[in-house]
């Protein structure tokens, strides 16, 4: 699930992330806040999706742990991005991320019962992963403030905890 | 059934004769996922308060045992009542742990 925007974050951090990259391939300040505000977004139109289709209490209640953390979290980035008077930046990331994410969206859209609520939960432990990765090898140390770099690292232990908490989930559905 | 009801009532009038002599407010905090300090000990009776400073709500949750939500930038508490070393971790994010001993 999510296949797309994993392989655009894989893809992403890849070329990031590579010994000898140049500085060009370093993500900015102005495009990071925009991935990582992308990147919740997407989980809060999961949720919102899984809230309005699921009918098993543990997923419709994990999908709304989901969407009021993301939420905080990005009100908190938009805070930071306004005191910091930085424009985030849309940049190939995003779009890619965004672009994938709408498809698998229309996926889980045609999904029902028992099927959604796993093939919900297996993304959101595919999709936490994969944006952890992201944050912990490239975004976090590719960020220049250190108060940007701050709100990255405790979102990174946040979303190690979504990680967790979706792995509970789905072994609680099997 | 009437019996069983004496040894509640005295474990009822010893636990308000006890407890407010001894009583304590132990205080931790909650800061960017972290329970601090992430250990504690305890008498039964103390209470227990968690302050949040961060943005997201977190619980203080005892696998089939008690849970106490803290709501973002508030307080949680809960009073202990039973002797035991307990752990305990936050259900929203398990990856945050914490540990109290309660002594009796
Ligand atoms: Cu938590």
């Amino acid at each position: 699930m999510f296949i797309r925007p994993t392989a655009a974050l894989a893809a992403f951090l890849l070329a990031g992330a590579a010994p000898y990259a140049r500085a060009a391939e370093k993500p900015t300040d102005p495009q990071i806040a925009h991935i990582a505000y992308t990147a919740g977004t997407i989980d809060i139109e999961a949720a919102k999706l899984a809230i309005k289709k699921s009918r098993t209490k543990e997923v419709v209640d994990f999908a709304k742990d989901m969407e009021r953390d993301h939420e905080a979290v990005n009100k908190q980035a938009l805070d930071l991005v306004k005191k910091l008077k930085v424009t985030p930046e849309d940049n190939a990331t995003s779009q890619a991320l965004a672009k994938a994410a709408k498809e698998e969206r229309a996926k889980l859209a045609k999904l029902k019962g028992a099927a959604f609520d796993k093939a919900y939960i297996e993304n959101e432990v595919a999709y936490h992963k994969q944006v952890d990765s992201a944050l912990e090898t490239l975004l976090i140390p590719s960020a220049s403030n250190t108060e940007l770099k701050s709100l990255l690292e405790t979102g990174l232990k946040i979303f190690q905890g979504h990680e967790q908490h979706a792995e509970h989930v789905a072994g609680a559905l099997k | 059934m009437r019996a069983s009801l004496l040894p509640l009532l005295a474990a009822l009038t010893l636990a308000l004769v006890a407890s407010p002599a001894l009583a304590a407010t132990i205080e931790l905090t909650i800061d960017k996922l972290v329970f601090s300090p992430a250990s504690v000990e305890a008498k039964v009776g103390d209470t227990i308060e968690w302050t949040n400073k961060d943005v997201i709500a977190h619980t203080a949750t005892v696998k089939g045992g008690w849970e106490v939500t803290i709501p973002p930038k508030s307080k949680g508490r809960i009073t202990l009542k039973q002797a035991g070393a307990v752990d305990y971790f936050c259900r929203f994010h398990p990856n945050m742990k914490g540990h109290l001993e309660v002594s009796p």
